[in-house]
């Protein structure tokens, strides 16, 4: 039996990633991806919680999750798309302002 | 029911004047200002007679209440109106000495800038005189008393660009204000002991009292309080420095506010609380003795002045001082009497000095005059009437009131007649070398008064060119006129109290009896001087049967002596022999330097209160406190802060990035610290 704080610690470190692929990287779909990190990072936790506990909201918060980040990735990438449709760039340095 | 006599329009009828040439005055002719400031002014006088001539048909004191003013409790003070024989011979002589006055003053400014202003000025005087003297309460008395203070600081400072007018304002101000901070503790003491201001209740408290023989008490505190007021108001000493200055304000001025009214509030005051003061032994003899040395110290000052105002200035203090002399001793309607004729004659001796300077063209040395009886002989004339009843020659009004007080003091002490007797000898002394030096002799001045108005221009007070080109000349009727009839009533002024002793029924004194006597202590106070003969607020007729009508013509002679030697010394050393006067000067180096630096009284106070009021300020409480503590707090923290807020200004950059940078962080610290108890 692998014990919860492995699972956690893991859960941390990806979280950790995404954080830092946020903060430090300019392209759009990377910082997209680093949150998607984060996302599972949680989402691991949750389901490590899950296990441990023999509760099964966790697993449930899980799939809700899932869904949203689901939904987020075709709105989100349809958003780049247009983004870079009409600025040709996908460094978010250069997309800060809201008018053309 | 007694009359309505409206007495309050006295007071407010020259407040109109005042008003309506101080807002629309600017925009008026001369011939407009003048009226409003004379019909107002005169109306007032008039009211006045109206008042003396009801005067008999009222039940005295008459009181009459305008307007509730303060109530608050059991304390009350209204604005109410109090009119005995007291409040009516200093109403008719502000009203009647300041009508004429006004007039004077038509001639003596028609030449000078800030006309409007200058009775603007003079018809707010009026008015807060008269609240003064016709006040019921303390409390009212004392706005008439700042409000007549205040007028004296803007007439003083009349010529505001000189700078020698403006701080002698700035002085006289101040110094009063030390007395008024006595005034101020002695009324703070009634309401607390008292609980009222008004003048017949405190007087009924106080008569209930008994006299303070042994014990200094509450009433001796009062008393000396008061007596604090009164000596910055009357510049007695050691509060007098101020009167001299004042000076620099234009003559009429001088002549109203400085000699015959504002000064004698203190007089006024003192014989108003005539009941508290005969309970109050010890504060009474402090009267006195202030009262006799400023009366010998301004005298001795007056010798050696050169300037002619100075002398009258130093000679108004002196006759003040005997004033007090007389209150002193409990002869407060002699004091009264003294302040009447004082009123006149000193009014007189100003007005005829203005007359003097406005002839010589803004001349003010006397060494420079010398010869002028022959040009300007109505000034000449008046000026001597007033000079003889000043020094005390018989039979004009001087003569009378100094003698009274004279007598008084001596059935008090013969210490105090003493001084009273020198100090007439040297009041006749000054006043008949001020006459010699500028009536009598050779002219002393350059004789194209071109050069004199050119030099003296900058430092003398009224440089006005229009008259210092037509040489020595006389003044014009409308200044003639008032110093004709302040040199008849100087005359006559005082034979309205002849004394018992001179064959006159001293009808003065009979007049302010009921003021004075109604209310004295059962056990008459002992008047703790040495020497002393009688208790002193016995009446004049009671004295006249156990001390003799004999011993006081014997004094009245020798106080006549005093003055025909101060007559004949006078003559001697400025008219006969003039090299004499500079040699004694010479001979008594040190003596006659000291005198005529007026003892360096001024520089002492500038030693001792002055400079280290001026340099305490500038180093404790202006760079110490004011820039060391309160500015470096307000500035310190106001930079503190501008420096931490420069420094939070980078987080909000716009960059959403290092926002969620900072977000991350502040997730990261509340991690830690929870990880850090969680462990703990």
């Amino acid at each position: 039996m692998v014990p919860l704080s492995y699972y956690l610690v893991l859960s941390g470190v990806l979280f950790a990633c995404g954080v830092t692929g946020f903060l430090i990287k300019r392209n759009i779909i990377t910082i997209f991806m680093s949150i998607e990190l984060m996302l599972n990072g949680v989402n691991l936790s949750f389901v490590a919680f899950a296990a441990h506990w023999h509760a099964l909201s966790g697993q449930i918060f899980v799939f809700f999750v899932m869904v949203v980040a689901a939904a987020e990735a075709a709105v989100g990438l349809a958003i780049i798309i247009a983004v870079y449709r009409t600025r040709e760039t996908l460094n978010v340095d250069q997309v800060n302002l809201l008018k053309l | 029911m007694t009359p309505d006599l409206h007495l309050w329009l006295i007071p407010v009828l020259p407040l109109i004047g005042a008003a309506i040439n101080g807002f629309v005055g600017r925009r008026l002719t001369r011939q407009a200002i003048v009226t409003v400031a004379i019909a107002f002014c005169g109306a007032s006088f008039a009211m006045a007679l109206y008042v003396a001539l009801r005067f008999s048909g009222l039940a005295i004191p008459h009181l009459e209440t305008l307007a509730p003013w303060i109530r608050a409790g059991s304390f009350q003070a209204d604005f109410a109106f109090y009119v005995d024989q007291l409040s009516l011979v200093m109403l008719l002589v502000v009203t009647g000495v300041g009508l004429l006055i006004h007039i004077y003053s038509i001639g003596y400014m028609w030449e000078e800038g800030g006309f409007y202003r200058f009775f603007c000025y003079l018809n707010l005087f009026m008015f807060f005189m008269l609240t003064l003297v016709l006040a019921s309460n303390y409390l009212l008395m004392f706005i008439g008393w700042e409000g007549v203070g205040l007028a004296s600081y803007l007439l003083i400072g009349f010529w505001f660009t000189k700078d020698s007018a403006a701080s002698a304002g700035k002085k006289a101000f101040i110094v009063n204000r030390i007395g008024d901070f006595g005034f101020l503790i002695a009324l703070f003491l009634m309401i607390k002991h008292f609980g009222t201001l008004n003048f017949d209740r405190v007087f009924q408290f106080a008569a209930s009292m008994s006299v303070e023989n042994a014990t200094a008490g509450l009433l001796t505190a009062i008393g000396l309080l008061l007596m604090v007021g009164a000596a910055g108001k009357s510049a007695q000493i050691p509060l007098y420095v101020w009167l001299p200055d004042a000076m620099e304000g234009p003559t009429p001025v001088s002549a109203l506010i400085h000699a015959a009214t504002m000064v004698t509030a203190g007089v006024y005051m003192i014989a108003r609380s005539h009941v508290i003061f005969e309970r109050a032994p010890t504060a009474l003899m402090v009267v006195a003795i202030i009262g006799t040395l400023t009366a010998l110290f301004a005298a001795t000052i007056g010798i050696a002045q050169t300037d002619i105002k100075k002398v009258l200035a130093y000679s108004t203090i002196s006759q003040l001082g005997y004033m007090f002399l007389a209150c002193g001793v409990a002869a407060f309607s002699a004091g009264i009497f003294h302040l009447m004729t004082h009123a006149f004659f000193k009014g007189l001796l100003f007005l005829a000095a203005g007359s003097v300077i406005h002839a010589v063209g803004g001349e003010q040395d006397m060494r420079k005059m010398g010869g002028l009886w022959r040009k300007i002989p109505w000034t000449w004339a008046t000026m001597l009437i007033a000079t003889c009843a000043i020094a005390g020659i018989p039979g004009l009004s001087g003569f009378f009131s100094k003698d009274e007080i004279l007598w008084r003091a001596y059935q008090a002490s013969w210490a105090y007649w003493l001084v009273g007797v020198v100090t007439a000898f040297l009041t006749s002394f000054y006043m008949f070398r001020l006459m010699y030096m500028t009536f009598a002799g050779e002219y002393r001045g350059v004789t194209s008064d071109h050069s004199i108005v050119q030099e003296q221009a900058p430092a003398r007070s009224r440089p006005s060119a229009a008259q210092a080109h037509h040489g020595i000349h006389e003044s014009p009727r409308v200044m003639l006129i008032p110093l004709a009839i302040l040199a008849f009533l100087s005359i006559v002024g005082g034979w309205i109290g002849v004394p018992g002793s001179l064959g006159g029924s001293n009808r003065f004194d009979r007049f302010l009896g009921p003021v004075f006597r109604a209310t004295a202590p059962a056990v008459k106070p002992q008047h703790a001087a040495p020497g002393e003969t009688a208790p002193p607020e016995q009446t004049t007729e009671g004295l006249e049967s156990h001390t003799g009508r004999g011993t006081e013509l014997a004094f009245t002679g020798i106080s006549v002596f005093a003055a025909l030697l101060g007559l004949y010394l006078a003559r001697l050393l400025y008219l006969r022999r003039p090299a004499l006067p500079e040699r004694i000067a010479a001979a008594l180096n040190g003596l006659y330097a000291a005198v005529a630096n007026k003892y360096y009284v001024d520089e002492l106070y500038a030693t001792l209160f002055v400079h280290p009021v001026v340099e305490g300020s500038k180093h404790i409480l202006w760079h110490g406190m004011d820039q060391g503590v309160i500015d470096a707090t307000l500035d310190n923290s106001a930079d503190a802060t501008r420096h931490v807020s420069d420094s939070l200004r980078h987080m909000q950059s716009g960059n959403l990035r290092s926002y969620a940078g900072w977000v991350a962080a502040g997730a990261a610290v509340v991690i830690a610290y929870m990880v850090w108890t969680g462990t703990r």
